[in-house]
């Protein structure tokens, strides 16, 4: 392997240039300005969610009223909801759609991206527009025969029609990885042929130990999209209540529970839970991947 | 682009270049067949349903050109078109001049960029179910949080989700509030532009408004046009907060989203997929839902068509970088 070769262009997002310290009055009015905006800003988006905990961990009493901030706090809320609704019922539910779909995911999209942004072959580009094309189809376009199909395999009510898709064909991961491996330089592609590889080897020890960022960054979104999905598990599972997933759950949550807001609000802060952990141990995968969709396409 | 170049090893033309053929076939290979089973067949099927009376039960029965012809008679089919032209209008201007303004003060932040990035970012991750509930909660009239908060103002909350006026407004503030994978876009590009062009801009006297006005918006221009698109899908398929919104408001949501519900409060919330949705799967006239799908297809490849040429644009100009 000759991997001595220029380092492969990767990008960050640069952080905005230094001020040039101008010491005016107006740079400083300019400042104080934008960063009072920026501050509002931050505050406004934040904001909601601090409400919503705030009413989660106030007393059921309370939760009524129209007090904005809680005079006990009532932490057990947070347990206690999973008394009132079979949440690790849902958890799991929601865990097995995601996990496994990711894992389907990436054992079926990173061969086919890599065809499509490293090996040269006729009809690469007409394959590259009709992934384009599935990954903006709304869902309810195919919903009809699809479920026809499923309900006739006796699977609707599993979440077998959720997960298995992702097992063969996944638009917009493959997009996603197809933009990242575009940056690993051809000549690394190249050497490695040369020296002998064939193509599984070059993917296996070129193009996947190179693409890990990318091949993170599509993880995390392919676990958060199903985590956040909606739409799929209503149309398969929402007769059967014991394969909810949360996102699914928490919308009846609210009806069950409709006079008791701290209960609905503790379920709606846990579910967000994952999204913010996961970004904080991954912030520059998701910078950099949701980067990738726009500029790079 | 043809098989030509770089991949072809010299020696032992032949069997090489079946070889390659052969590997190219199997990692495309489930793709392929998942392309075929999840799309093509799906959408040629919905085409045929669409020309059918199908209650999941019985059998299709070819019934002409009938549910297109209901379609103009069906008075709810036009408020539910009516609402997804507003989501399609409103939501995507809001959406990107939102993201825009947002992304252009960032980026002119010197200090605590990394945090207001990421609290500007961080709800666009939040299940949209949540993100709905959050807002539904904020915004409820009566005492809650937005209430006093206008009331501060001297301001009277609208009813938001209980008014048939105020509830598409009311998810368009949903949408804005998790636009963060758009604006993360913008600031990405805006980050991009070359220092120089600013510094050009500056000796000839531009302030920093006109230096905004003339520098970066023409440099960002793709990703703008990226945006609008983006959102415009988005609004076409806004299906999760209008049904969330819908059920919560009218105070009584089983999840399967009993039908009298959706579109609450007064079909104001009924966009196109969830009435595709409903006429599918809550009333089972399959047909109807698949001529519906056609027709939301047709939008929807449309405007994909946009992006496509957008793309090809983008690509031939760096024809050779690594980003081609």
């Amino acid at each position: 392997m000759t991997a001595t070769l220029t380092k492969p262009p990767v990008d960050v997002p640069a952080e905005p240039e230094q001020p040039r310290r101008k010491r005016d009055v107006g740079g400083i009015l300019n400042w104080v300005a934008t960063h009072a905006i920026g501050l509002a800003l931050g505050l406004m988006f934040a904001t909601p969610v601090v409400f919503v905990f705030l009413t989660a961990v106030m007393s059921d009493d309370q939760a009524f009223t129209s007090n904005l901030w809680p005079t006990e706090w009532h932490w057990e809320n947070f347990v206690e909801v999973f008394d009132k609704a079979p949440l690790f019922q849902y958890l799991i539910n929601s865990l097995t759609y995601s996990l496994l779909a990711t894992l389907g995911m990436l054992i079926s999209s990173i061969p086919a991206a890599y065809a499509l942004a490293k090996l040269k072959w006729r009809g690469r580009n007409v394959a590259f527009i009709l992934v384009i094309g599935a990954m903006m189809l709304p869902p309810q376009v195919v919903a009809v025969p699809l479920y026809d199909t499923w309900s006739s395999l006796n699977l609707t009510g599993t979440l077998v029609p959720l997960i298995a898709p992702y097992f063969l064909f996944d638009a917009f991961s493959i997009f996603l990885l197809r933009q990242f491996m575009l940056t690993i330089p051809q000549s690394y592609v190249d050497a490695a042929r040369v020296d002998g590889c064939s193509e599984f080897q070059t993917l296996v020890r070129i193009i996947i130990p190179m693409a890990k960022p990318g091949i993170a960054a599509t993880a995390l979104f392919c676990f958060l999209f199903t985590w956040n999905d909606y739409f799929g598990p209503l149309l398969y599972t929402g007769e059967v209540k014991d394969q909810w997933t949360l996102s699914l759950a928490l919308a009846t949550f609210k009806g069950m529970h409709i006079v008791q807001w701290n209960s609905s609000m503790a379920v709606t802060f846990l579910t967000m839970i994952p999204a913010v952990v996961l970004f904080v141990f991954a912030q520059k995968s998701f910078v950099k991947g949701i980067t990738f969709t726009g500029v790079k396409g | 682009m043809t098989a030509t170049l770089g991949a072809r090893p010299a020696p032992g033309k032949g069997r090489a270049r079946s070889r390659h053929r052969l590997a190219v076939l199997g990692f495309m290979a489930p793709a392929i067949i998942g392309f075929v089973l999840f799309f093509v067949y799906p959408l040629v099927a919905t085409v045929i349903f669409s020309f059918t009376k199908y209650d999941l039960i019985n059998p299709p029965e070819f019934n002409g050109l009938a549910n297109y012809e209901f379609m103009f008679k069906d008075p709810l089919l036009i408020k539910a078109i009516t609402n997804t032209l507003w989501f399609v209008v409103v939501l995507t201007i809001a959406r990107t001049v939102f993201a825009l303004g947002v992304a252009s003060v960032i980026a002119r932040l010197k200090s605590g960029v990394g945090l207001i990035r990421t609290l500007c970012y961080l709800p666009s991750l939040a299940p949209p179910v949540a993100a709905t509930l959050v807002f539904f909660m904020v915004m409820r009239p009566n005492g809650g949080p937005l209430d006093k908060i206008l009331g501060v103002f001297g301001l009277e909350s609208p009813l938001w989700f209980s008014d048939p006026a105020w509830a598409k407004p009311g998810i368009t503030a949903i949408m804005l509030w998790i636009s963060g994978d758009l604006m993360i876009i913008i600031l990405a590009a805006i980050l991009d532009v070359p220092q120089e062009q600013y510094e050009a801009a500056e000796l000839d006297g531009a302030g920093p408004i006109r230096r905004w006005w003339h520098v970066t918006l023409p440099s960002i221009s793709p990703v703008l046009l990226f945006g609008i698109v983006n959102s415009v899908i988005l609004a076409l398929q806004l299906f999760t907060q209008a049904v969330v919104a819908g059920s919560a408001g009218s105070g009584a949501a089983d999840a399967t989203g009993s039908t009298k519900y959706l579109g609450f409060p007064d079909n104001s919330t009924l966009t196109f997929p969830v009435y595709l949705y409903t006429q599918g799967f809550r009333y089972f006239d399959m047909g109807y839902a698949a001529a519906m799908a056609t027709v939301l297809f047709i939008i929807s490849f449309a405007v994909t068509i946009v992006l496509v040429q957008r793309m090809r644009k983008n690509s031939t100009a760096e024809e050779g970088g690594p980003g081609a």
